[in-house]
């Protein structure tokens, strides 16, 4: 494996990466950013019929929506070599496990 | 415990060891976990639908216990996903073996075991139902 594509040897553009990986980890952001969202379509929609509570639940799964759509977006966009790591990844993570938290909080709201 | 969430959040710490690797194992990881977390995201989803859309029950609650169960797996794939990542990471830094797991096999174990039941529970009824 050759190592890192820099600019070229007469300093034109970087040879092209033959994998694509930064736009397939670009689509693959996208596509989180899709799943994400219909959780929080599937939260909302079983908070509805929760009254006040539901409705708090409901709030607080839109932030979650918005604040990982905000990271996917950010890492989604663009051209040229992606940056992988980064605080991006862990704070997805957390969008994903607070959806699962509060779909919880839902259920056991719902037996109350 | 803490220490370890704490460096999941603290890129520099990661960057501080080893050398930088071919940037594409890096972007190769990062997919990994993307998926790993979309696996998460279908998991919650699931729960989420069982919730709302499966009718009542013979035993009480066991609606409300698969929906659980799926939105607690759901979210400990999440973290997981997370702390594999940052495990990979750091191996690739150092040259070190990639981090072996048994959490897709005992995933995938869970998994089929929770599709046998439902059918095993669909062919009862349609054997014993009215």
């Amino acid at each position: 494996m050759s190592g890192t594509p820099a600019a070229g040897a007469d300093g034109g553009p970087p040879p092209r990466d033959p994998g694509l990986q930064p736009e397939r980890t670009r689509l693959a952001w996208r596509r989180t950013a899709l799943a994400v969202t219909v959780v929080t379509v599937l939260a909302v929609r079983l908070a509805v019929s929760g009254g006040p509570f539901g409705a708090l639940v409901a709030g607080l799964a839109v932030l979650a929506w918005g604040a990982v759509l905000a990271i996917c977006w950010r890492r989604g966009t663009g051209s040229g070599p992606a940056p992988s790591g980064g605080r991006s990844l862990p704070l997805a993570a957390l969008g994903g496990a607070s959806l699962a938290l509060l779909g919880v909080l839902l259920v056991l709201g719902g037996l109350w | 415990m803490w220490e370890s969430i704490r460096r999941w959040f603290d890129p520099r710490e990661l960057r501080s060891v080893g050398s930088t690797p071919d940037y594409r194992f890096s972007l190769a990881n990062e997919r990994t976990f993307l998926a790993w977390l979309r696996t998460g995201l279908a998991l919650v989803a699931g729960g989420l639908a069982a919730a709302q859309f499966l009718p009542p029950l013979p035993l009480r609650h066991l609606r409300e216990a698969i929906a659980i169960a799926l939105l607690l797996l759901g979210g400990t794939v999440a973290v997981r996903a997370v702390d594999h990542w940052a495990r990979t990471e750091r191996a690739i830094r150092l040259g070190e073996e990639l981090p072996a797991s048994r959490f897709p096999a005992i995933l995938a174990l869970a998994v089929g075991a929770g599709a046998l039941l439902l059918v095993v529970a669909v062919v009862v009824r349609t054997v014993g139902g009215p």
